[in-house]
């Protein structure tokens, strides 16, 4: 049992270096895909807290959308705006100062909510076996989260819908920026 | 239940430390006598041109949020799927509801010639 606890606190030494670490070259590096690709070890960092955390579940769903879907998004955003590919980007505004204020009180708040909060740890060694808690999921998914459930699916087809009529108009934008270069 | 995590933090150790053989070792070992042709990038023998960052299509970022709404999708898919045979019919239906909406959203776009890549 000792050894497994020394195992968790080194995994754990090691995740917090990964998440702090990749977060910390996401607002410091000049090169805007490095810090995309800083921000993936980030978030992979969080998937190992998740494991640690025995939520083996939410641990697949932060790889799966943060890392496989969301960070392709950034990556590809950042690939297609012309000029962000160059490596050295203006890291700061004239906002900068607003910005630093909303995270320092943000930071302060977390601190204190942290601070107050009482960690529910789950009695039920059932709950902590990932079949269990992945059936009980499933179930509440269908019975009593049915129209929370339903409502994502809703929200799912607004954002496609959006993605489309918006790719569409930058297309349009695009052709006939095109066309007029071409009568120049 | 964390032990069972054991072969990911062996399999992990093990990709950290071939990453970290491959690019350290050779810089402090192999000798560096760079030339152009050394230096130069290097895909399949293929002498290269042009700029590699040059702007992408607008079309591969439609395909990637496409991406994106079909992966979340698959996630809700997964504990439904484990209790499929308790749930009966009733979650059935209620699986098919959901997606059937989304394959509005899809029908939508490949109507709107939304997957024909130029």
């Amino acid at each position: 049992m000792a050894i497994e606890q020394a195992l968790q606190i080194f995994v754990f030494v090691i995740l917090t270096l990964m998440t702090l670490g990749g977060g910390l070259a996401v607002v410091t590096s000049r090169n805007l895909f490095h810090a995309a690709l800083s921000l993936i070890l980030s978030l992979a960092g969080v998937v190992g807290y998740y494991v640690l955390l025995d939520a083996g579940f939410l641990a697949i769903v932060q790889l799966l959308i943060y890392i496989g879907a969301i960070s392709i998004l950034i990556l590809f955003s950042i690939m297609l705006t012309r000029g962000l590919m160059t490596p050295r980007q203006v890291q700061r505004n004239e906002q900068w100062w607003i910005a630093a204020l909303v995270v320092f009180l943000t930071f302060v708040v977390l601190i204190v909510a942290l601070w107050q909060m009482v960690w529910p740890i789950a009695d039920d060694e059932a709950l902590r076996t990932p079949n269990v808690a992945i059936s009980q999921l499933g179930e509440a998914l269908v019975g009593p989260y049915a129209i929370p459930f339903e409502i994502i699916s809703v929200l799912l087809l607004v954002a496609l819908v959006g993605a489309i009529v918006l790719a569409r108009e930058t297309e349009n934008n695009q052709g006939s920026h095109a066309e007029a270069g071409s009568s120049e | 239940m964390l032990i069972e995590f054991i072969p990911v933090l062996v399999l992990f150790a093990l990709a950290t430390a071939i990453a970290v053989i491959a690019l350290v070792l050779p810089a402090f070992l192999g000798p560096r006598r760079p030339s152009r042709a050394k230096i130069e990038t290097y895909e399949s023998g293929k002498l290269p041109y042009g700029d590699a960052r040059y702007k992408v299509p607008i079309g591969y970022y439609k395909i990637a949020l496409l991406f994106v709404i079909f992966d979340l999708e698959v996630i809700f898919f997964y504990p439904w799927a484990v209790v499929l045979r308790q749930l009966h019919v009733f979650g059935l239906i209620e699986m098919g509801i959901f997606t059937a909406l989304l394959v509005v959203g899809y029908v939508y776009e490949w109507k709107k010639g939304g997957f024909e890549m130029e």
